[in-house]
């Protein structure tokens, strides 16, 4: 089965290619060549496809994300919609209520922009740099954890844990940015370390 | 999941008890319509709501939330005493024949060794008797009355049908029904498959009941087979990934464990991860858990983990209590214990439990940190919301940086579903402004902090200054660098000890499996159950063929599972002792006479033949487990207890307040009201909504038009008792806080009579806030209590005592 291929020649074929010479091959009339020049090519031929699967729970249904632009040429891509994947074995293409709006979720008004700094006692967020957002931040751990690393117990065991300082990650990254959030967190000698699934 | 969403299609019964996949997992809720249209399969919902599952059900019974154990209990008790029972599976396949020592018993609610000053047991006599061969003894017979399957038969007697009734609210003919058509899947060629959630395991004991359900699921042979299982539907995109990963206070990823401080070296570490089977020629893999550990220590530290600093076992922090769970770390933050706070990705101000408890602990941070695509409570937890969150900014002297992260549809990598399947996906579009992806952040903090301890020295600067992080530009890893990491590959040639002209591992290559992960640093391996997701055939979670041979819904070719692109768990169990499948007609794998194969990849060595080695390739036992020997902390069978706030005494063990080992700490005792408290005399509990996913649509317009406002749901007679209005507005409080919402008069919440009380059920739906694009709302975990389940601290989120009345709605400011 290669439903790729077929949805992908559907699509160029019902659409704006059926304003094009190719029409006669078809067998259109011409009372139907005037039609079809009429309606608007479908808003999807000139987008760019990428396979992705819905954020939400487990289930993980395929979706295809639909963008004007192209990142692979390393183009600005702009999420125009999103649908369900018909050649995923989970779905076959369905999606529910809260993945049939994922663009919306995309687009969201409250989506962050910058990074954001409120002050001690600030009754508001002013905006920063990533270099002050993420220098404060590493100077923040290194003087935390250099005032109260533990490095032996009472007894005088070996324990090099540091308590003072904790960490939650998200499970909706993918597997590798968990990996690298491991390798980066533990390395520091956190404990307080946990994920949704405690919840 | 122990099988796949597409494997339920295979079912002839579906117990959706613990969930509602319906309303929460709707595409894959379609597998069990696919069942019922194609194969005539039925379906039983368990609830206390007759929710959107049991719409669509062939037969529903309510419960009363926190119950489930007495239910499940009382299945099992009814399936022994009817002998629904598939004895071909269960004498070889599970511990039923096993012998445990003397010793070990039970009485009014407390197994042997219960210290009632610590909450905890003294575990000793919950182990097998050993023979003098060194292996467990066994009884084939069933004759020993201390075998695993007499003191479950005397466990379970209890639970009949009328002590379900009035434990659980479940009449006695609903329940019974039940018990009939799950007895039915007792047969070889029946099964029924268990699909559950949060309504199992947000609970002081929700791994216990979870156990029950396994339990019974072995008792009808239904484990390792084709439309069997325990099916956990996992909440987020990547739960599962996560945990795999072990992302958790007490985890090395694959499930191996970060040590504790009674551990201090690698030896003693090691001592007591043998793994010695406890039958002979059983497989007991665990065996190799030196090789997985050492693998995973060589990704981290790269050279400077080696045999001479024992693979860098000190840089590794040891534990001094079970683990820093969130509800463990909250409580310190709120003693002032805690500085600094990370929150990638996760909102824990309406997460957690006693939303008052945590804005208190949050409030006392030096610095809170957090990385999310959106805008959340917890972000702002310092901001005035009036009585959605009314707090003075003034007096908070928090610090926030909130930093912009992609999501799904930007960046590239695997998430694991519910099924264990690891799906690649790739970006579709550019990031919103100054967006970036969580892990170019991790790495800007990791080359920050290392480049400040070679600066300035500092405490044990060692596994930060050697972590390995040989990325082409560190500053930015790849998905594809990190993945291959996870999947593991050879450091350094491996030759045939037999033959040292025969290179077995080649330096540089990625491993097929985690069968070549070697304890000697000659292989690194990050996470080892998932090796093979990227070996040099390139990326096998990247596959997209959806071909199924034999229409068993296993999809070999479609992305990878992990372990070794095994479909389900256990498969081995799906024939019987010879090798021959159960149901014919439902093949997974059957011995060929030579090797294992079918439509699976066979969860046991391919030529181990049928008759030598047990189905359970991971317990040394070779078999499940019936009785879990001293692995869980609240026993080795499951009891009913009841939550912590319970609107009835425990009629099994009256004495006994919730789960005698569930750790509550000191303040918390407080905050709970008594058992059958008149304050608080209605039962709570909380659930989700298919128009919603927890705390995220909200800032979604869609789906905030489609459910734009919050609401509490109660039945008609509770409505007409307390004067409430359909669409009015009411006042729902607990002892530790209130909210107030629409009330929905509903039919499908019924009062329940448990041990002759009327007892009213408040369903709280979850969904609100104080940011995002819907109506203001109130956290519903302002209600609920901070306690946790006794295993693992998940929060006892599903029952609770509140109160409630008619309003004038909030006062908003």
């Amino acid at each position: 089965m290669n439903m790729e291929l077929s949805r992908r020649t559907f699509l160029k074929t019902s659409g704006a290619g059926l304003a094009g010479t190719t029409l006669g091959a078809f067998g259109f009339s011409e009372a139907e060549a005037a039609v079809a020049a009429a309606v608007k090519p479908f808003h999807l031929v000139n987008t760019t496809e990428a396979r992705n699967t819905c954020t939400y729970c487990s289930v993980a249904c395929g979706i295809i994300i639909y963008s004007k632009g192209d990142l692979k040429k390393g183009e600005k891509a702009d999420i125009v919609h999103i649908e369900g994947d018909a050649d995923h074995p989970t779905n076959r293409g369905t999606l529910c209520p809260k993945g049939s709006a994922l663009r919306d979720i995309v687009k969201s008004q409250t989506r962050l922009t910058q990074p954001m700094l409120r002050k001690a006692g600030s009754d508001t967020f002013e905006a920063v740099s990533w270099d002050v957002a993420l220098d404060k931040i590493a100077r923040a751990m290194k003087d935390d954890r250099d005032a109260n690393f533990v490095a032996t117990n009472a007894d005088g065991v070996t324990v090099n844990r540091w308590l003072t300082t904790g960490f939650l990650a998200a499970s909706a990254t993918t597997n590798e940015t968990a990996f690298a959030t491991y390798k980066v967190v533990r390395s520091t000698g956190i404990l307080a370390f946990d994920n949704q699934a405690r919840v | 999941m122990t099988n796949a969403w597409t494997d339920i299609k295979n079912t002839d019964l579906v117990v959706i008890m613990g969930g509602n996949a319906a309303e929460a997992h709707p595409c894959g809720f379609k597998w069990v319509t696919e069942a019922k249209a194609t194969r005539g399969a039925k379906l039983i919902v368990v609830d206390p709501r007759y929710n959107r599952s049991a719409a669509v059900a062939d037969f529903y019974a309510p419960i009363r939330q926190g119950s489930d154990i007495a239910f499940l209990m009382g299945l099992i008790n009814h399936c022994i005493s009817h002998d629904k029972v598939q004895w071909d599976y269960v004498k070889p396949f599970t511990n039923a024949t096993f012998v445990v020592r003397e010793g070990y018993a039970y009485q009014d609610g407390l197994f042997t060794g219960y210290d009632e000053e610590k909450r905890d047991y003294v575990k000793d006599s919950w182990e097998y008797e050993i023979g003098p061969d060194g292996y467990a003894v066994v009884d084939e017979t069933l004759q020993n009355p201390r075998c695993v399957w007499n003191l479950l038969k005397q466990h379970v007697a209890i639970y009949t049908p009328e002590m379900v009734e009035r434990i659980c609210g479940t009449p006695k003919d609903a329940f019974l029904k039940v018990a009939e058509m799950v007895g039915e899947c007792s047969t070889p060629t029946k099964t029924m498959t268990s699909m559950y959630a949060l309504g199992w395991t947000q609970h002081s004991k929700g791994a216990q009941n979870i156990r029950g359900m396994a339990m019974l699921q072995l008792i009808l042979g239904n484990i390792g087979v084709r439309g069997g299982g325990m099916n956990a539907l996992r909440g987020h995109s990547n739960i599962q990934g996560l945990t795999d990963l072990g992302l958790m206070s007490n985890l090395i990823p694959g499930y191996l464990n970060i040590p504790t401080q009674k551990e201090p070296d690698f030896a003693t570490y090691m001592s007591t991860r043998a793994f010695k089977p406890l039958r002979p020629n059983q497989t007991s893999y665990w065996q190799n858990y030196r090789k997985f550990f050492v693998s995973f220590m060589k990704s981290m530290y790269g050279p400077a983990a080696t045999a001479e600093n024992d693979w860098a076992y000190s840089y590794l922090p040891k534990l001094d209590v079970a683990s820093y769970d969130v509800l463990r770390v909250f409580e310190m933050m709120k003693q002032g214990k805690v500085n600094l706070y990370f929150c990638q990705g996760f909102n824990p101000l309406q997460a957690f439990p006693d939303k008052g408890k945590l804005a208190a602990g949050l409030a006392k941070l030096k610095m809170l940190v957090i990385m999310d695509p959106l805008q959340t409570e917890t972000a702002r937890f310092w901001e005035d919301h009036g009585t959605f969150n009314k707090v003075n900014p003034a007096d908070i002297q928090t610090e926030v940086i909130q930093l912009p992260t992609t999501c799904f549809a930007e960046d590239e990598g695997s998430l694991v579903n519910s099924g264990r399947w690891l799906q690649w996906h790739w970006p579709g579009g550019s990031p919103p402004g100054e967006a970036k992806t969580d892990t170019w952040i991790m790495a800007q903090i990791h080359l920050r902090l290392k480049e400040l301890y070679k600066k300035e020295g500092g405490a044990f600067p060692d596994p930060i200054v050697n972590l390995n992080w040989s990325y082409k530009d560190p500053g930015d890893p790849t998905p594809e660098e990190l993945a291959k990491e996870m999947n593991g590959s050879v450091l350094v040639d491996v030759f045939d000890p037999a033959d040292p002209t025969k290179k077995v591992l080649e330096a540089g290559k990625q491993l097929s499996g985690f069968g070549q992960l070697r304890d000697d640093g000659t292989t690194a391996g990050g996470c080892w159950i998932y090796s093979g997701c990227w070996t040099e055939a390139g990326n096998m979670m990247a596959r997209r063929d959806n071909s199924d041979p034999g229409d068993a819904g296993m999809f070999l070719k479609w992305s990878f599972s992990w372990p070794a692109n095994r479909r389900v768990l256990y498969n081995r169990a799906s024939c019987d002792l010879d090798g021959k499948p159960w149901d014919p007609s439902r093949k997974l794998i059957e011995w060929d006479g030579t090797k294992w194969t079918g439509y699976d990849v066979p969860d046991i060595a391919p030529t181990a033949k049928p008759r030598d080695v047990g189905p359970f390739i991971m317990n040394p036992e070779g078999t499940s487990r019936l009785w879990v020997r001293k692995m869980m902390r609240d026993g080795p069978f499951p009891v009913h207890y009841e939550p912590f706030e319970s609107p009835v005494a425990n009629v099994i063990a009256p004495k006994i307040r919730g789960n005698p080992v569930a750790r509550v700490f000191p303040d918390d005792w407080k905050t709970f009201a008594d058992i059958g408290d008149p304050a608080y005399p209605y039962a709570g509990t909380s659930y989700r909504l298919t128009e919603h996913f927890h705390y995220w649509t909200k800032n979604n317009h869609v789906n905030s038009v489609l459910q734009p406002e919050q609401f509490v749901e109660i039945s008609e007679e509770l409505a007409k008792e307390k004067g409430i209005a359909l669409g009015g507005w009411v006042r729902v409080w607990s002892k530790r806080g209130e909210l107030y919402a629409k009330a929905v008069v509903t039919k499908r919440i019924k009062p329940m009579t448990v041990d002759g009380k009327t007892v009213h059920i408040v369903g709280v739906p979850i969904h609100w806030g104080f940011v995002g694009a819907a109506r203001k709302g109130f956290t519903a975990n302002t209600l609920t209590p901070f306690v946790g389940d006794a295993n693992i601290e998940t929060p006892e989120f599903k029952a609770f005592m509140v109160n409630i009345e008619p309003s004038a709605g909030p006062v908003v400011a």
